[in-house]
């Protein structure tokens, strides 16, 4: 279960800067936590990777590591060079990629 | 600098401390009343508390901002899945919650605001976790949700979440007075090794420090709330489990009885608070 919800502005002037909020569902798991009945280690499953492009350009980029809490949160200023389609990509353990797409029309 | 000057200004910086700190006093107060929710509610009945606030009220200032943004809320990722879930057809009677109740925002508006009932067929109470599971096990032939699984807290937070901003209206009947009665014996009752009841904490202790946690007034109106501890949401009755284990007792089991009269009279205690759910929490 890894549902993705981002909030980009549907609208916005060339140049203004606007905030992009990013969460994503997911469990974090921390890679050291056991099984409280057999005992055995819960193996890892993290969210380890997110980059986020516009039309193609990297615009931010982050790499996340175990202590990151559940349904991680990203939030971060852009200045809007035009319009153009926004994508983020999380990357899960195991190479699996979940992607979101928002458009931005600029004035 | 001459000692006369610096008497002098020593006069004006005390002057102007006082002048911050009125002007402190004044503007968090100003706040306190904008946003709605940490309004002291004066009680209807007479009971343990001169005035009843919400827990939103002791939480800190980043938890109140993570709670009132609807983006940044993460209690919010299980009302978007208890939405997809109450149109989506389960069971041998191929019905979804959609097709008896329609429209959830206008038919289970305010049930959150009465929940735990009194229910004739068991002759006891039931909570919203329990009606929903029964409406699954009886009307739609499906299989009951696990307590603390994702589809009943989302279906849940959903549920509550229909009475937001509703305030909290326990009417005390013939028929759930039995069990508000237990509930409030159960309240005052010392318990565990620690020999606390709930009102130690809550009724006389509250807003003082318990090691780095604020004591709050105890009240129910947030949930299922999202705990930052937790990372997700989780049902009054998990809460209260944490609590009889933190003043080593053995706690009763999810949806037993006991917590059932137990959340109705601690649901009482909060009459006129706005239903939050989801609220978030430390």
């Amino acid at each position: 279960m890894a549902k993705p919800r981002i909030k980009v502005p549907k609208m916005a002037k060339v140049g203004e800067i606007v905030e992009i909020k990013s969460m994503i569902s997911h469990k974090m798991e921390s890679g050291r936590r056991k099984d409280k009945k057999t005992g055995k280690v819960i193996p890892r499953k993290i969210i380890n990777a997110l980059k986020v492009t516009f039309n193609g350009k990297l615009v931010f980029s982050a790499s996340l590591h175990p202590s990151v809490s559940a349904n991680p949160y990203f939030a971060f200023d852009f200045k809007v060079p035009g319009s153009g389609d926004m994508v983020f990509e999380w990357t899960e353990d195991g190479g699996k990629v979940i992607t979101a797409k928002k458009s931005l029309k600029a004035a | 600098m001459t000692p006369i000057s610096g008497i002098k200004m020593m006069k004006k910086m005390i002057k102007l401390t006082v002048g911050v700190l009125l002007l402190a006093g004044f503007s968090t107060s100003a706040v306190l009343a904008a946003d709605g929710k940490s309004e002291a509610v004066k009680p209807a009945a007479e009971f343990g508390l001169d005035e009843i606030w919400s827990g939103y009220h002791f939480a800190k200032k980043e938890t109140q901002a993570l709670q009132d943004d609807d983006f940044d809320n993460p209690g919010n990722l299980w009302l978007e899945e208890g939405a997809a879930l109450w149109s989506k057809v389960d069971g041998d009677a191929k019905k979804s919650c959609q097709s008896c109740h329609n429209d959830a925002s206008k038919s289970m508006k305010g049930v959150a605001t009465r929940y735990p009932v009194y229910y004739a067929p068991r002759k006891k109470l039931i909570n919203i976790e329990q009606r929903i599971n029964l409406c699954r096990t009886e009307q739609m032939k499906a299989k009951p949700w696990k307590w603390k699984s994702k589809q009943l807290l989302a279906m849940a937070v959903y549920v509550n979440n229909q009475s937001k901003g509703m305030p909290v209206n326990i009417r005390i009947t013939a028929e759930n007075k039995p069990f508000w009665e237990k509930g409030k014996a159960f309240y005052y009752k010392r318990r565990g090794q620690l020999d606390m009841s709930c009102a130690h904490c809550h009724e006389k202790y509250y807003g003082k420090h318990i090691r780095s946690n604020v004591l709050s007034q105890g009240h129910i109106n947030g949930f299922p709330t999202y705990r930052l501890k937790w990372q997700k949401p989780g049902s009054v009755h998990r809460r209260f489990k944490g609590c009889n284990k933190q003043v080593r007792a053995k706690p009763y089991g999810l949806g037993s009885d006991e917590y059932n009269n137990l959340e109705l009279y601690v649901k009482w205690r909060g009459n006129g608070l706005p239903v939050e759910t989801p609220a978030v929490r430390n």
